[in-house]
């Protein structure tokens, strides 16, 4: 997995998307099994508690489970799954929007542009 | 109880006032940043929290104790600049701090030489300044101290040392010791910290935790910095 931070958002929150996008995309499929904290945190080059913190979200959110010996696995749930790649995609579109907007573009516009390639 | 607590610590260099009423606690498990520009009295802290100093008023506790042989037991630190007599080598330093320091962990010290490939024998003169400082952090992190005090680890290294120095920061890291670093090279250390201290002219100007910060100002704590201290 690729981990870059940016911007302002909180740590937490960006390792929540990655994971999250990871899990969606397939590159960590319905029951892999994830690396401990210690050694997430490493690989991300993040704070344990920060990474402790998101999957604990993760979890909250049902993306992951916990064993309790065992270690942390993604869920075999895949409507969560599904919700979260809506939830992931909504986030795009709502980007996507805006910078549209800032061009100065109407809705129609971006459908044409989304359908057909065509010059606007 | 906290690790370690300012009470209207102040310390001053004849007229000049390097820390001013500082007043903050740190908790255990945490990893702080101690930030501020050059001058705000970051060194004279950290200093004071290792009895090289004595407060001109207030208080600096440690563990509930004023500095001294009690809290020097539990307090590893990083000096700004060397400290280690450069006629010795890496296995006389491990032989040094082992008898210095009953809670020195030799065999953890050589995997991280091992993996630097560091040789042990070579005396600090010999080593490159990168490696000397490495040779450094390694000893003082080594410890299983309750409390690491590292004053500027990552100025002057490379960015590759510097990934070096924060992965054996949070490698290292656990879960009842407290870590505080001071910096000015926010970018760098914002993702392994857990709360932010500003410290400015000797006053503590902002105290929270990192992500809190960025959740709510919607900016990394570097463009914070930034901002608090525009010259």
């Amino acid at each position: 997995m690729e981990w870059r931070f940016d911007g302002g958002a909180p740590i937490y929150a960006q390792i929540v998307d990655a994971v999250k996008l990871a899990i969606v995309s397939g590159e960590l499929p319905p029951g892999a099994r994830l690396q401990g904290v210690r050694e997430l945190a490493m690989e991300a080059g993040v704070n344990p508690n920060t990474m402790q913190r998101a999957l604990s979200e993760l979890e909250r959110q049902g993306l992951v489970y916990t064993l309790r010996t065992a270690g942390r696995y993604v869920t075999g749930d895949e409507a969560v799954i599904r919700a979260a790649r809506r939830e992931l995609a909504g986030g795009y579109v709502e980007t996507f929007l805006t910078a549209m907007g800032r061009l100065g573009m109407e809705k129609s516009d971006m459908i044409k542009l989304l359908e057909a390639d065509e010059e606007v | 109880m906290a690790i370690l607590e300012c009470k209207g610590l102040s310390k001053s260099y004849g007229p000049v006032r390097a820390l001013d009423g500082v007043d903050f606690a740190v908790a255990s498990g945490r990893i702080v940043g101690l930030l501020g520009p050059n001058g705000s009295g970051k060194t004279t802290l950290i200093k004071l929290a290792n009895g090289l100093l004595t407060p001109s008023a207030g208080q600096i506790l440690i563990n509930g104790q004023a500095p001294g042989v009690e809290t020097k037991k539990a307090v590893s630190y990083l000096p700004e600049r060397s400290c280690l007599p450069e006629w010795m080598s890496a296995a006389q330093l491990m032989g040094f701090y082992g008898d210095f320091y009953a809670d020195f962990d030799r065999a953890v010290a050589e995997a991280m030489l091992a993996r630097l490939n560091i040789d042990v024998k070579a005396r600090l003169k010999h080593l490159s300044k990168g490696n000397r400082e490495k040779v450094q952090l390694i000893m003082v992190m080594a410890r299983r101290a309750q409390l690491y005090l590292l004053d500027e680890p990552i100025g002057g290294v490379d960015p590759a040392a510097r990934d070096f120095i924060l992965s054996t920061i949070i490698s290292n890291y656990n879960p009842t010791a407290t870590v505080i670093l001071s910096t000015h090279l926010i970018a760098d250390v914002e993702r392994v910290l857990d709360d932010v201290i500003f410290i400015n002219q000797g006053k503590v100007v902002l105290a929270a935790p990192a992500d809190q910060l960025r959740e709510q100002q919607g900016k990394s704590v570097d463009q914070i910095f930034r901002e608090v201290f525009r010259c």
